[in-house]
C-alpha cells in the first residue's frame, strides 16, 4: 500500500504550456502512466504521444483519468480545479501558484465534504519513487524507494530534505508537498494522518514554516495517534517579526506562527525536532537508529 | 498591498460602511478649505502605511533613527504628546485655521511611530475629517481563516487599541466568526456579532448593515485583511467607522487595475521597488551582509536560517521563483549588489520547477553586465544540473562551489568575513 499516488495513478495534465508539457514529459520519462492532456483548443491532437482533450469530462470517459496534476495559470486554476472536480477526478494535484484567495475560498467550499481530494495549489506536488509515479515537478533523480514519508508546505525543501535522505541511503515511501498558501486542500495534518495510515512508512519527516497553525494542528495529532518516529523542522526560526516570506501567512497567527512555540509543540508531541535544515537527515537517520528501525 | 486610509475609508463608504466626513488635504490651504466645509471641528490625520501615527513624533528627515531609538526603548516617549500638547501624527482643531496649522506642522516632515521602523515615513498627505463624540470604541475586522478555508470576522469591544495586544492580555474578549463562503453574509451573523457585542436595538441594526457593508467591500476588493479600529458608538447613537485599514491580497491585483493605481511605491523599500520593477517579486531587504538567491520561499528561509547557525547574517529574503529566463537571476544581484552592506553572494538552487543551467548562465551574465567584486558562492542541485555545471566549469567564473547546504553557508560567512 502507498499514499495518494502509485502504480494504479492515471494521471491527466491540465495546462500544457511550457512548464506543463516539460513535467509532463519528466513524469513519463520517471515511469508515470500519464493518460491524456487537457487543451481547449487542441483537443484531438497529442503531445509527446499523449491525447489532447478539450475538457476533463472527456478525458475522464475516454481514459480513466483518477489524478490530476493542474499547471493552469493563477487567473484561471480555481476555475480549473473545480472542473476536474466536476468531471469526478478523485485527486486534484494543483502546482500553480498565485492564485487569488477568495478564488481558494470557493474552490474550499465546493469540494468540502465531497471526497475530492486536493493537494495544494503551490504546492510541488506528490511522488511514490518505490513504484516510479511523480505527480509533480520534483526533479526525480534525487528520490530513493523506502519508507520515509516526507510531508513539506515548502516546494523546494522537500527536494532539500529529501537529497539529505538519500545521500544517507535513507529511501522514501511517498513525499508530499501540500503547498504555501494560506489555504490549501489538504493541510499537514491531514498528509501525517495518511502517512500514519500507511504500513509502508515507517518514520515521517514533516517540514513546516512560521506562520499560521498547521504545525500545532499537525503536533496535537501527533502527539494522540503517532507512534512512527516523527522529524521536524521548522523554516524561517530567523526571519524577522511582521514580514511576510513569500508563502508565510503571518497575518493572524500571532503567538502560534512563531517558529519556537512550533517547534515547542513538536518536541511536546515527541518529535525529533532539527535545529538546522542542515542537518534533517542525519536528525532522522539517529531518530531510526534508536527506534531500532535502521 | 497595503492602502493608506484615506483610500481605505473611500473603499467602505462606496459600499454602504458609514464613516465621518472629511477628505483628503496635500497642502495645509485644502486642509483649512476642508475643515471650513466640515465647519471647522476636525482632526487631521498623517497618511503613512504604518500604525501607531497618533502616539509618534514629527521629525525632520536626518533625525528619524535617533527618535524611533527615543520611542522604543522608553515607553514615555510613546504618548504622542509633550505637556498634554498634542506633538503626533493625530491632531485634533476646532477651526479652520487651526486645521491649517496641523496641517501645516505634518506634512513634509517624517513621522516615526513604533511601527515605522527607523526610517520614519515621509508625511505627503493628511485626512482631514469632521470630529466624532464618541461614546464607546470597538474593533472589528475580516481576515481569512486559512484552517477553515473561509473569511473570518473578529470583533471585540475592547476598540482603539492594537489588537494584538488585546489577543495577548484578554484574549476572551475577541469574537471570531467565521462567515461561510457557500451562504455568504446572512443577517444572522451581524445579529449574532451585535448581541456578542453588546449592541441593542437601532443600534444592532446599524452595526450590522456596517459589517455587511464591510464584508462586501472585502469581497469586491479582493482583500486579505478589512479593519476597522476603532468603530465606534458617537454620543448621539451613531455606529461609525472612525479609521480603516484595506490590505489587498497581491495575486488578485490583476483583476483590479483600479486598486493597482492606488499602490504607494513611496510607502515601501526602495530596494524593494526595484526588486519588483526588474520582475524579482519575492525580496525582502534584511539587516545582514550575506546576500541571498534561493528558489522557493521555504528553502530561502531554510536558508537564511542556516547563514545564522553558521555565524553569519542574511541581507534579504529572495525567492527567485520558477526562473525561465537568466536576466531575472542578473537582475536578482542587481538588487542585492545595489546595498552596499552586502560582503558576499550565496546562490543556493534546487532546481525542481527552475532550471540549474538558467541560474547558472544568469550569474555567468552577470559577471559580464557588472563588476562583481564580492565572492559568489554557489550551491547548485536539481533540474538540469549537469548543464548548469558545464556552463560554470566553461565560463571559468571564480565562483565558490558547495555540494550541502550546511556547507555552502560556512562557505558564504567565511567568505563574507575575507572581504571585510
Amino acid at each position: 500500500m502507498t499514499v495518494l499516488v502509485d502504480q494504479n495513478t492515471r494521471l491527466l495534465v491540465q495546462g500544457i504550456g511550457t512548464e506543463g508539457a516539460n513535467h509532463m514529459r519528466r513524469s513519463i520519462a520517471y515511469g508515470t502512466n500519464v493518460v491524456a492532456a487537457i487543451h481547449p483548443r487542441r483537443g484531438g491532437e497529442q503531445q509527446d504521444g499523449v491525447p489532447i482533450f478539450t475538457t476533463v469530462d472527456q478525458a475522464v470517459r475516454d481514459t480513466g483519468a483518477n489524478v490530476s496534476i493542474i499547471f493552469v495559470p493563477a487567473p484561471g486554476a480555481a476555475d480549473a480545479i473545480l472542473e476536474a472536480h466536476a468531471a469526478g477526478v478523485p485527486l486534484i494535484v494543483c502546482i500553480t501558484e498565485g492564485i487569488p484567495v477568495l478564488d481558494m475560498v470557493k474552490v474550499k467550499a465546493t469540494l468540502r465534504g465531497t471526497g475530492t481530494t486536493l493537494i495544494g495549489p503551490n504546492c510541488p506536488g506528490v511522488i511514490t519513487p518505490g513504484t516510479k509515479t511523480r505527480v509533480g515537478i520534483m526533479p526525480g533523480d534525487v528520490f530513493l524507494p523506502g519508507n520515509v514519508g516526507v510531508v513539506s508546505r515548502s516546494g523546494t525543501l522537500v527536494y532539500e530534505v529529501v537529497a539529505q535522505l538519500t545521500g544517507l541511503g535513507i529511501g522514501q515511501s511517498t513525499c508530499i508537498g501540500v503547498g504555501g498558501d494560506p489555504i490549501i486542500g489538504t493541510r499537514q495534518i491531514d498528509a501525517v494522518r495518511k502517512l500514519n495510515e500507511d504500513p509502508d512508512t515507517k518514520a515521517i519527516v514533516m517540514v513546516g514554516e512560521i506562520g499560521g497553525s498547521a504545525e500545532q494542528e499537525a503536533a496535537a495529532y501527533i502527539k494522540e495517534n503517532v507512534k512512527k518516529p516523527v522529524v521536524a523542522f521548522i523554516a524561517g526560526a530567523t526571519a524577522p517579526e511582521g514580514r511576510r516570506m513569500g508563502h508565510a501567512g503571518a497575518i493572524i497567527s500571532g503567538e502560534d506562527g512563531k517558529a519556537e512555540n512550533k517547534k515547542a509543540a513538536l518536541r511536546a508531541a515527541g518529535a525529533y525536532v532539527s535545529d538546522s535544515p542542515a542537518e534533517i537527515g542525519t536528525t532522522m537517520q539517529r531518530a531510526l537508529k534508536e527506534r531500532g528501525l535502521a | 498591498m497595503k492602502l493608506h486610509e484615506f483610500q481605505a475609508r473611500d473603499l467602505l463608504a462606496k459600499h454602504g460602511v458609514p464613516v465621518p466626513g472629511g477628505r483628503v488635504a496635500a497642502t495645509p490651504a485644502e486642509a483649512r478649505a476642508i475643515a471650513d466645509e466640515l465647519g471647522g471641528r476636525v482632526v487631521v490625520k498623517a497618511q503613512i502605511h504604518a500604525g501607531g501615527r497618533g502616539k509618534g513624533r514629527l521629525v525632520a528627515a536626518g533625525e528619524t533613527a535617533a527618535m524611533f531609538q527615543k520611542l522604543t526603548t522608553d515607553p514615555a516617549n510613546n504618548s504622542g504628546q509633550v505637556k498634554g500638547e498634542r506633538v503626533g501624527g493625530v491632531r485634533l482643531a476646532d477651526t479652520a485655521a487651526e486645521a491649517e496649522a496641523a496641517a501645516s506642522a505634518i506634512l513634509g516632515k517624517h513621522l516615526v511611530s513604533i511601527q515605522t521602523g527607523p526610517e520614519g515615513k515621509l508625511v505627503k498627505n493628511v485626512l482631514v475629517a469632521a470630529q466624532t463624540d464618541v461614546a464607546k470604541e470597538y474593533y472589528v475586522a475580516i481576515i481569512i481563516d486559512g484552517a477553515k478555508g473561509t473569511p473570518l470576522i473578529m470583533a471585540s469591544t475592547e476598540g482603539g487599541q492594537e489588537i494584538e495586544v488585546v489577543a495577548h492580555n484578554n484574549p476572551d474578549a475577541i469574537v471570531r466568526l467565521p462567515v461561510e463562503a457557500a451562504a455568504g453574509f446572512e443577517p444572522y451573523v451581524g445579529r449574532m456579532l451585535a448581541q456578542r457585542l453588546g449592541f441593542a436595538g437601532d443600534q444592532a441594526t446599524q452595526f450590522t448593515r456596517l459589517l455587511e457593508g464591510l464584508y462586501k467591500t472585502f469581497l469586491a476588493t479582493d482583500a486579505s485583511l478589512v479593519e476597522v479600529n476603532p468603530l465606534v458608538v458617537t454620543t448621539d447613537g451613531t455606529v461609525l467607522a472612525l479609521d480603516a485599514k484595506v490590505t489587498i491580497d497581491d495575486n488578485a491585483l490583476f483583476r483590479h487595475a483600479d486598486l493597482e493605481a492606488m499602490r504607494d511605491k513611496d510607502e515601501e523599500d526602495p530596494l524593494e521597488v526595484m526588486a519588483q520593477d526588474l520582475g524579482v517579486a519575492n525580496f525582502i531587504k534584511l539587516e545582514g551582509n550575506i546576500g541571498c538567491v534561493v528558489n522557493g520561499a521555504g528553502l530561502a528561509m531554510a536558508t537564511m536560517d542556516t547563514i545564522k547557525l553558521a555565524g553569519g547574517q542574511p541581507a534579504n529574503f529572495l525567492d527567485i521563483g520558477t526562473v525561465n529566463d537568466p536576466q531575472r537571476v542578473v537582475n536578482a544581484l542587481k538588487v542585492i549588489l545595489e546595498d552596499p552592506s552586502v560582503k558576499a553572494i550565496l546562490v543556493n538552487i534546487f532546481g525542481g520547477m527552475a532550471r540549474v543551467d538558467i541560474i547558472a548562465q544568469g550569474v555567468i551574465d552577470a559577471h559580464k553586465q557588472m563588476d562583481i567584486k564580492v565572492p559568489v558562492v554557489m550551491r547548485l542541485v536539481g533540474t538540469n544540473l549537469a548543464e548548469g555545471e558545464k556552463l560554470l566549469e566553461d565560463s571559468g567564473l571564480p565562483v565558490v562551489r558547495a555540494k550541502e547546504l550546511g556547507e555552502a553557508a560556512a562557505k558564504s560567512v567565511e567568505a563574507a568575513g575575507k572581504v571585510a
